[in-house]
């Protein structure tokens, strides 16, 4: 498929020194839902600044529907949207006044048409005269989106849309983002929620300290994070792991106190009863077990220590 | 050329200065008619005529001065500044607008409102002062070249700015004093030395005289170099502006 942003070799190092993304090359396909992953201060934000034309890049060049971002900005930006993640509203504004700037500063000749069908979409019609301050947070991050569609954009990036929204709302944008696909609009979002990018993206992208640690389809990734962990702490120290246990796949600690097994939840079996009955029959005691579900964080994390494939 | 963005960008700024009618437009233009009824009425008939003008005549361009000077300054660094401030920049930085685009839409606003307030001061004088305009054309050239350099002056400080304090720190301390002290009340002729020559140095002595020969056809200064002067001061605030849009200085990171 045709990629719509071509991200190469991105690099970005603010003035104070800190380094916020190394050399990131990512390619997004037309008409897909991108999702970013990554922790706080990962550069998920700092790479879509970039992109937008808020930040500017150190190194690297971006193009958005093969147009270069600086170099022809005005074509590439006419494409995108943006949904910061920032709460910034003009305070004193009507909802309809601010929409409207949007488009007019987009370029776009006025269309109340249009504006009315975006407000009524995102249920904000009857809202249309109040001004902003006197707004809920959850109508305010409407609003947001409203001024990011208001000029019709091809490509829409949401930074975080869900953070601090109620479930309805939630549920509203997820419904509102699968429109805008069927629209071709290709949307990028990032989130640190995986159940977001779980119900929403076709491809995830998981960013950490500046780089991107991988770049897969969903239903890839959520298969290794359908993964869990059963550990088994050991009375006794082994020294090597008895060949009849070799089928689990275990990892013996260092110390060999302690058993790793790794199994599927998806699965309908987990062969942790076999592998219980394979322990008892070598006579091998336990001290204590436990099962854990891998964290987002220590997915990223795992990522993050992954060895180079 | 992306007309509507500096269309939506010129409306905003303006429907700014609607919302804040009285702060904006009514109290630069009453105070300055303060000083009208003190100084030209009151005061002035006390005084002698300078260079063959009333007194209340002559203060009228060095007041009207003043105040195009401080509004121009405090509308565009606030236009821009508070965007700045509450983040909202974000969006004029991710349009498809140009850095002239921008400046013509927040910069021609606040010049449009400092000429509002320049046209009614004048109206307004009219009632407590009987003036005469000897060249019209070039009290409006003036006036115009001040508003828009000064506006210009007041992007530069808005972007400047960290916070309110910085944001007013300029027009306070240094465009008020250089104001007062630059002739609006006074012909410098009348300074001793080493005043009237340090007087020369003060920028604003050049746009006051330039105002008052194209009101009254005399100055301290000849107009040509009071023309120069503004003209200076318009290119050295387009370079600061140009450099500003070229490095992203506390704009864009």
């Amino acid at each position: 498929m045709q990629s719509i942003i071509k991200i190469q070799g991105v690099s970005k190092t603010y003035a104070s020194g800190f380094t916020a993304l190394k050399s990131v090359d990512l390619e997004i396909r037309r008409g897909e839902i991108f999702a970013l992953l990554g922790p706080n201060g990962a550069g998920k934000t700092t790479l879509i600044s970039i992109i937008c034309g808020i930040v500017n890049a150190s190194s690297g060049r971006v193009l958005a529907d093969g147009v270069d971002i600086v170099d022809d900005y005005r074509q590439a930006r006419s494409l995108i949207g943006l949904v910061p993640q920032e709460l910034t509203t003009d305070a004193f504004e009507s909802v309809w006044d601010t929409v409207s700037f949007s488009r007019g500063l987009f370029g776009k000749p006025a269309d109340p048409d249009y504006i009315e069908k975006v407000l009524r979409q995102l249920s904000l019609w009857d809202k249309r005269h109040s001004k902003m301050l006197a707004l809920s947070g959850g109508m305010k991050r409407r609003v947001m989106i409203a001024k990011a569609l208001s000029h019709e954009p091809r490509i829409l990036f949401l930074d975080e849309p869900t953070a601090g929204v109620d479930v309805e709302l939630r549920r509203d944008m997820w419904e509102m983002v699968r429109g805008l696909r069927e629209d071709g609009v290709t949307v990028i979002l990032t989130t640190h929620y995986i159940e977001e990018a779980e119900e929403m993206a076709d491809r995830i992208g998981v960013i950490n300290r500046g780089e991107l640690v991988l770049v897969e389809d969903k239903a890839e990734l959520i298969q290794k994070l359908g993964q869990k962990q059963l550990h088994l702490h050991l009375q006794t120290p082994l020294t090597e792991l008895p060949p009849s246990l070799k089928p689990f796949n275990l990892v013996l600690s260092e110390e060999g106190t302690q058993l790793t097994y790794t199994f599927d939840a998806h699965q309908e079996t987990s062969g942790i009863a076999d592998l219980l009955r394979g322990l008892s029959e070598l006579n091998i005691d336990l001290k204590d077990l436990q099962s854990k579900q891998s964290s987002l964080e220590e997915i990223f994390v795992s990522l993050v220590h992954r060895p180079e494939s | 050329m992306n007309i509507n963005g500096i269309r939506a960008i010129y409306r905003f700024e303006m429907n700014r200065t609607r919302r804040t009618l009285m702060q904006s437009i009514i109290s630069p233009v009453l105070s300055t008619s303060l000083y009208f009824i003190v100084f030209g009425t009151a005061i002035g008939s006390r005084m002698g005529e300078i260079d063959g003008i009333s007194y209340g005549a002559f203060i009228i361009p060095g007041l009207l001065m003043l105040s195009l000077l401080s509004e121009s300054i405090s509308n565009a660094s606030f236009g821009i500044f508070f965007p700045k401030f509450s983040g909202t920049i974000y969006e004029v930085l991710s349009a498809p607008v140009s850095p002239f685009e921008i400046l013509a839409g927040y910069v021609g606003a606040a010049a449009t409102k400092s000429l509002i307030i320049g046209a009614l001061i004048l109206l307004t004088a009219r009632v407590f002062v009987d003036y005469s305009i000897a060249h019209p054309f070039w009290m409006l050239a003036f006036l115009l070249l001040t508003a828009l350099t000064f506006s210009l002056f007041g992007f530069i400080i808005g972007v400047w700015a960290n916070d309110f304090q910085q944001l007013q720190v300029i027009p306070l301390m240094v465009i008020t004093p250089l104001t007062f002290l630059g002739g609006a009340f006074y012909s410098i002729n009348m300074l001793p030395e080493p005043w009237h020559t340090l007087t020369l140095f003060n920028p604003v002595v050049y746009l006051i005289n330039g105002f008052r020969w194209a009101f009254y056809g005399v100055a301290d200064v000849h107009m040509g170099l009071s023309l120069g002067m503004t003209l200076m001061f318009l290119l050295i605030c387009l370079t600061v502006v140009w450099w500003i849009f070229r490095t992203g200085y506390r704009i864009k990171p």
